[in-house]
């Protein structure tokens, strides 16, 4: 199972407490774990990336494994401890605004 | 029971403000959707348990909820704001064009008839339209494909379509505003558009007569006169008696007008209120003096309404969308500042207090009158 961390605004949107467990059919990468997160929240749809390009939204970072991977290609392979369920796929909002 | 609910949009969340028919206690309940902009919401006149508000935040974009039960609980439905066919471009500040991006949603205007439809102004300036509450929008794109859309720019605080008017006396007449583009009317119920700014001069753009550029904040109707519409411009307020066909300009005796709300009276269409800002660089009452100005002429000859209000050292803004009236016998009117307060009056203006003073800034309040 794939673990992915939310920030709060979006768990409560989601209406989850703590992190996601999800199932990733295929290659481990960006596309696929989002898709896997908006298929199973569908209310989540739009608020990561854009609904039709698919673009992340500017202030939304993707962090693993301590590495920032927000500008990463989105069928980039995500490091295998995320693939394994050793480490989860944070999605962050970003600081900004002051 | 007869009552109020006043619907509270601020940069922080959602507050909805009941009383009963005395306007004197008042029940809070809030902040709904906690830490997002709610640019915002507004109840079905069919059934007024039916609520939409935009919810929004620069992370993670535009939410619309729903709620069936008068806003006690909430669900996001549909959130997808695809333009129709080729985005296109228009105008950009620097005079280049710009691909047309969705934003956010300013506006939520739902159906005079169907508690299912409704409209959402957007920015980059689009009108769209749910049918099934909310749950999916579609565009209705004739209006951005009017021929002058390529001219359209955005004004300071972006390009948005902010103001939805519909005819109670006709379902196929629409009337929005744009900035900064300015008015547009359809009478096909929004197949095809065209601008209704004959008369308006904007000393801003370059020919202050054009058929588009105007930099429109409001419009106001009173249901039983349809074609009389009232508008506050950037600088100006404006009315119209041929519905947008013409206006003329109204400001009289204003200490200024420039400003952004303006609302008419529940059962006297010729009074209508207005709240003069100093200036468009200057976003705060004259004089430090938060007052309300009224017209019972329709315009021209203006009252300040002061009493409740402060009038010395106030220096907040009331938003376009921050002003609205119940239809209770002696009308109420009421609207919220960026300072965060709510003010009420309960007998046309002539005295006001605070519902409350520390809301997060105010976006927009909208009034719904419960019997």
């Amino acid at each position: 199972m794939i673990r992915v961390v939310l920030p709060t605004h979006l768990r409560t949107l989601a209406r989850v407490d703590g992190e996601l467990q999800l199932r990733v059919d295929g290659p481990v990468t960006q596309r696929s774990v989002l898709d896997a997160v908006e298929a199973n929240f569908p209310v989540l749809s739009g608020t990561i990336r854009d609904h039709v390009t698919h673009r992340r939204r500017s202030f939304v970072r993707f962090y693993a494994c301590e590495q920032d991977l927000s500008h990463e290609v989105p069928d980039a392979p995500l490091p295998d401890a995320v693939a394994t369920g050793d480490e989860p796929f944070l999605v962050v909002g970003a600081m900004a605004g002051g | 029971m007869t009552g109020v609910r006043v619907l509270v949009g601020t940069r922080k969340g959602a507050f909805v403000l009941s009383s009963n028919a005395k306007r004197e206690r008042w029940d809070i309940s809030g902040p709904h959707f906690a830490g997002w902009q709610i640019y915002h919401l507004k109840g079905s006149p069919a059934d007024p348990n039916r609520l939409y508000a935009s919810q929004s935040s620069g992370w993670f974009g535009q939410l619309i909820q729903r709620s069936n039960d008068g806003g006690k609980t909430w669900e996001a439905v549909g959130n997808k704001f695809a333009y129709d066919g080729i985005a296109g471009t228009h105008q950009w500040y620097d005079g280049t064009q710009h691909p047309w991006e969705f934003a956010r949603v300013w506006h939520l205007e739902p159906s005079l008839t169907d508690p299912d439809t409704v409209y959402a102004g957007v920015e980059d300036a689009a009108l769209f339209r749910s049918t099934d509450g909310g749950s999916t929008w579609k565009e209705l794109s004739g209006l951005r494909g009017h021929n002058s859309g390529p001219r359209w720019q955005p004004g300071a605080g972006g390009m948005c379509l902010h103001t939805i008017v519909l005819d109670p006396s006709n379902p196929e007449r629409i009337f929005v505003a744009i900035s900064a583009a300015g008015a547009f009317r359809t009478d096909d119920a929004g197949k095809t558009w065209r601008p209704i700014n004959r008369g308006l001069r904007s000393q801003g753009i370059p020919d202050p007569n054009a058929e588009v550029g105007h930099c429109v904040h409001r419009i106001a109707m009173h249901p039983s006169r349809p074609g009389v519409l009232f508008m506050q411009k950037h600088w100006d307020v404006m009315r119209s008696d041929d519905a947008g066909d013409s206006w003329r300009e109204v400001s009289g005796n204003l200490p200024t007008d420039f400003g952004f709300p303006v609302a008419v009276h529940a059962h006297e269409p010729e009074t209508v209120y207005v709240v003069p800002i100093k200036s468009d660089s200057e976003h705060y009452p004259p004089d430090g003096k938060l007052r309300v100005y009224r017209s019972r002429t329709g315009g021209t000859e203006w009252e300040a309404l002061t009493k409740g209000l402060p009038q010395s050292d106030c220096y907040v803004n009331v938003l376009r969308d921050a002003m609205d009236i119940d239809s209770l016998d002696s009308c109420g009117v009421y609207f919220g500042t960026t300072g965060g307060q709510v003010y009420a009056s309960v007998d046309s203006g002539d005295s006001w207090a605070p519902i409350v003073r520390d809301l997060p800034a105010v976006l927009s309040v909208e009034v719904q009158t419960l019997t």
